[in-house]
């Protein structure tokens, strides 16, 4: 049997099959689907409703407040001596006194009174509403047909098409590609960090075990450290899937369970929405293209959406992988060069430095994804697998895209023959912690 | 008969020293080689090259005639000095990695290894994990490992540290066992007692230099010094005085009156000469050539002495 393959299979499974494992692939998707499903299950339990008792003077807000979910206005006319007493334990948590002739007179403010601080929301609510009230009276003073205001105050919205290259429009979904793609390099930041300490820690592990000098004397130190790696991939993919899977199916689980209701209404709500939003569409395309039916047309739509996701998925796969191999190699030579955990901070930090400085460039590149420094990141190995992630949607020319993924897999393949030259060394020298210089020199030391 | 293996010439430097220089070594088929040499003296760097790990600068090794290549690696079993083997996996899993790692198929790999789990009584260790095994078990286990796929070559260092005695006799007489079934071994130790119990030929490495190689036998025939080692009872002055200028006293023990001497024969005199002269004098209770120890011939050649410290080759 091929002995790589062998390792691999070591690697795999003896990852796998550890309980740390099992816990991880649960706790994982618990907890990112927690992260989904509390904030909308307590926004749901949020029972804090206030209730405003109104003592409007001037008479001009009765019945105009809009009462919302949270703030419910109740209008009274008793003294605000009886409201404050009736503030204790009655149903009220707010009073409002609104003295004067609002109006006109700008000196006399409205008070709020509570027995406990209202957030800042709700103040602002208040404030505006009354705004509102006012402002309509002004225009009215001023004999203004308020539904003319309305009509005058339509929202614009923006049909963005691509014009391209065959002279042809297509509808594109930037937003919609952006956020996968800032999301997949999120994922593959932390797979790299995550799998790639993996195969740091199982290096140190089988130096620390002397091990190592067994196997070495069995296989080449390169076909270890290959077959670690490739390992460790197949245990991130496994997790990532499994995440995937279990997190699917406890949010639906959750959701079924626990919003019967809601999501019936929000099933209606989709379709509805749907409906309008379709409506808009071909009112839109009709005016575009009058020749082509409806349906094409939202096929067409459909097509090309489906296109780009399909080229962010696949660059994705590939920014993923290489990536990965890249880093995972440096985090092995790395392993290969302490002999414990404790001694690797002074390695980490200059490999962990262009990712994290992956993320402070892709921030400026969503405001100008063309820039030189943009067109660069994307292209420099170390940093492309997240910085072209990020660049994906905005329409990166072909030869950047190929250019970036070439010099991807140069580099990975330099780097790991940088990783592979420190890893033989590295993995048979115990002792002393080797300097910048000595790991240079390793690099030429014959095989 | 081809050496099965040939080390030509070896020179490996590493960054700041010199590891080998220009060391050459022969070990034929079928017998048990002895390579010494103090702390640090290249050889783990020696060793390391014959297993492959590392290559050397200049010079060749050979292999039952042909250039060492990456195919040789099944045909060696090597047993490191600084040994050990996954802790959290179970002995049956890693041996199994392990063998098949050397080229044996799965099937075969795991009746073999019945085989000496059975031999070495361990048979239900199969299942528990490493660092459930005291450092001797472990050792037991990292022995099945190195000799299972039935290597030509077998190179051990340090093979006996860490085992009890009753332990290290049970893989003394698996290494002889295995010699004489037809593998070759390099053993490396600083013991040398089992040098001298186990080994035919030797080479002695210090200072990245071989200094000396060649059967154990003749090496130490090379090194006696004439010395004889008498005890007899009677008196030692007149016994002192019969030597006249033919022999020298070296050393003198005594207990009431049986004493033991030490004596080297001057000039070309022969041991019957020194009996005749002291005959009328003593009765010879026991005559033996005193035969250099590896240990005084080690220490001896490592320090660059000329003569041998005869006095303790006396008290051994």
């Amino acid at each position: 049997m091929n002995k790589l393959l062998l390792i691999i299979q070591r690697e795999y499974f003896s990852r796998v099959k550890k309980k740390s494992f099992l816990i991880m692939t649960i706790l994982g998707p618990v907890l990112l689907a927690g992260l989904m499903v509390v904030p909308v299950w307590l926004a749901m339990r949020d029972k804090t409703d206030h209730q405003v008792l109104v003592l409007d003077h001037s008479g001009l807000f009765l019945d105009k407040l809009p009462n919302t979910k949270q703030i419910k206005f109740t209008y009274g006319a008793e003294s605000i001596q009886t409201a404050k007493a009736k503030l204790k334990d009655g149903p009220f948590d707010m009073i409002m006194e609104i003295k004067g002739d609002a109006l006109n007179d700008t000196k006399t403010t409205p008070v709020l009174y509570y027995k406990k601080q209202p957030g800042i929301s709700v103040e602002q609510y208040i404030t505006n509403t009354m705004e509102n009230v006012l402002f309509d009276y002004r225009l009215q003073g001023d004999s203004i047909d308020l539904t003319k205001i309305d009509k005058a105050r339509r929202p614009v919205e923006l049909l963005t098409l691509k014009v391209t290259e065959d002279g042809k429009d297509e509808k594109t979904n930037t937003e919609i590609n952006m956020a996968i793609g800032f999301a997949c390099a999120i994922a593959i930041y932390f797979m790299i960090f995550l799998y790639g300490s993996q195969v740091m820690r199982g290096v140190i592990e089988e130096k620390s075990n002397r091990i190592v000098e067994v196997i070495v004397s069995s296989v080449k130190p390169f076909q270890l450290m290959l077959g670690k790696i490739i390992g460790v991939a197949f245990v991130g993919l496994t997790q990532f899937i499994l995440w995937i899977v279990l997190t699917l199916l406890i949010q639906t689980a959750v959701t079924t369970v626990l919003f019967k209701d809601q999501l019936a209404d929000t099933v209606k709500h989709n379709s509805q929405m749907e409906k309008v939003m379709k409506n808009d569409l071909s009112a839109g395309i009709n005016k575009m293209d009058k020749v082509e039916s409806t349906n094409e047309v939202i096929e067409l739509f459909n097509n090309v959406s489906n296109i780009n996701i399909s080229k962010v998925l696949m660059c994705f796969a590939f920014y993923f992988l290489f990536g990965y191999l890249l880093y995972a190699a440096l985090f092995a030579a790395i392993g290969s060069a302490v002999d414990s955990e404790a001694d690797t901070q002074q390695f980490i930090l200059p490999v962990t430095i262009p990712l994290i400085a992956s993320f402070i460039i892709a921030q400026s590149i969503v405001t100008d994804p063309d820039s030189s420094m943009a067109q660069f990141f994307s292209i420099f190995p170390l940093t492309s697998p997240i910085v072209m992630m990020v660049r994906l949607p905005f329409d990166v020319p072909v030869w950047e895209l190929a250019l970036s993924m070439f010099c991807l897999v140069i580099g990975f393949l330099f780097f790991t023959w940088v990783a592979g030259k420190i890893y033989r060394t590295g993995i048979l020298m115990y002792g002393k912690k080797p300097t910048w210089k000595e790991l240079g020199k390793w690099l030429f030391y014959k095989g | 008969m081809t050496p099965i293996l040939e080390v030509k010439n070896i020179h490996k430097n590493y960054a700041n020293h010199v590891a080998l220089k220009d060391v050459s070594i022969v070990v034929e088929p079928q017998k048990i080689f002895g390579l010494l040499g103090p702390n640090g003296a290249g050889k783990t760097s020696l060793i390391r090259i014959i297993n492959q790990i590392t290559g050397p600068d200049k010079g060749e090794v050979l292999f039952n005639g042909e250039h060492l290549a990456p195919k040789h690696v099944d045909y060696i079993g090597y047993l490191p000095e600084e040994r050990g083997l996954y802790k959290k996996m179970s002995v049956g899993e890693q041996v199994m990695y392990l063998a098949q790692l050397k080229g044996l198929k799965k099937s075969e790999a795991k009746a073999r290894l019945q085989q000496w789990f059975k031999k070495f009584e361990i048979e239900n260790w199969w299942d528990k994990k490493i660092e459930e095994l005291s450092k001797g078990m472990q050792q037991k286990v990292q022995f099945i490992v190195t000799v299972l796929h039935e290597p030509k070559l077998l190179i051990l260092d340090e093979p006996f540290s860490g085992f009890d005695p009753i332990n290290a006799q049970l893989i003394k007489n698996e290494i002889l066992e295995l010699r004489d079934k037809g593998a070759t071994i390099i053993f490396s130790t600083h013991n040398m007692g089992s040098v001298e119990e186990l080994c035919d030929n030797i080479a002695l490495i210090n200072k990245a230099e071989k200094l000396l190689d060649g059967s154990v036998k003749d090496i130490r025939k090379t090194y006696k010094s004439n010395t004889f080692k008498v005890t007899f009872k009677g008196n030692l002055i007149g016994f002192t005085n019969s030597l006249w200028a033919g022999a020298e006293l070296l050393a003198k023990k005594s207990e009431e009156d049986v004493h033991t001497v030490t004596v080297k024969m001057l000039h070309q005199n022969k041991p019957n000469d020194l009996l005749q002269a002291v005959l009328n004098n003593a009765e010879i209770l026991s005559f033996n050539e005193i035969v250099p120890s590896m240990n005084d011939i080690f220490i001896s050649v490592v320090e660059n002495k000329t003569t041998l410290n005869t006095q303790s080759a006396f008290t051994e």
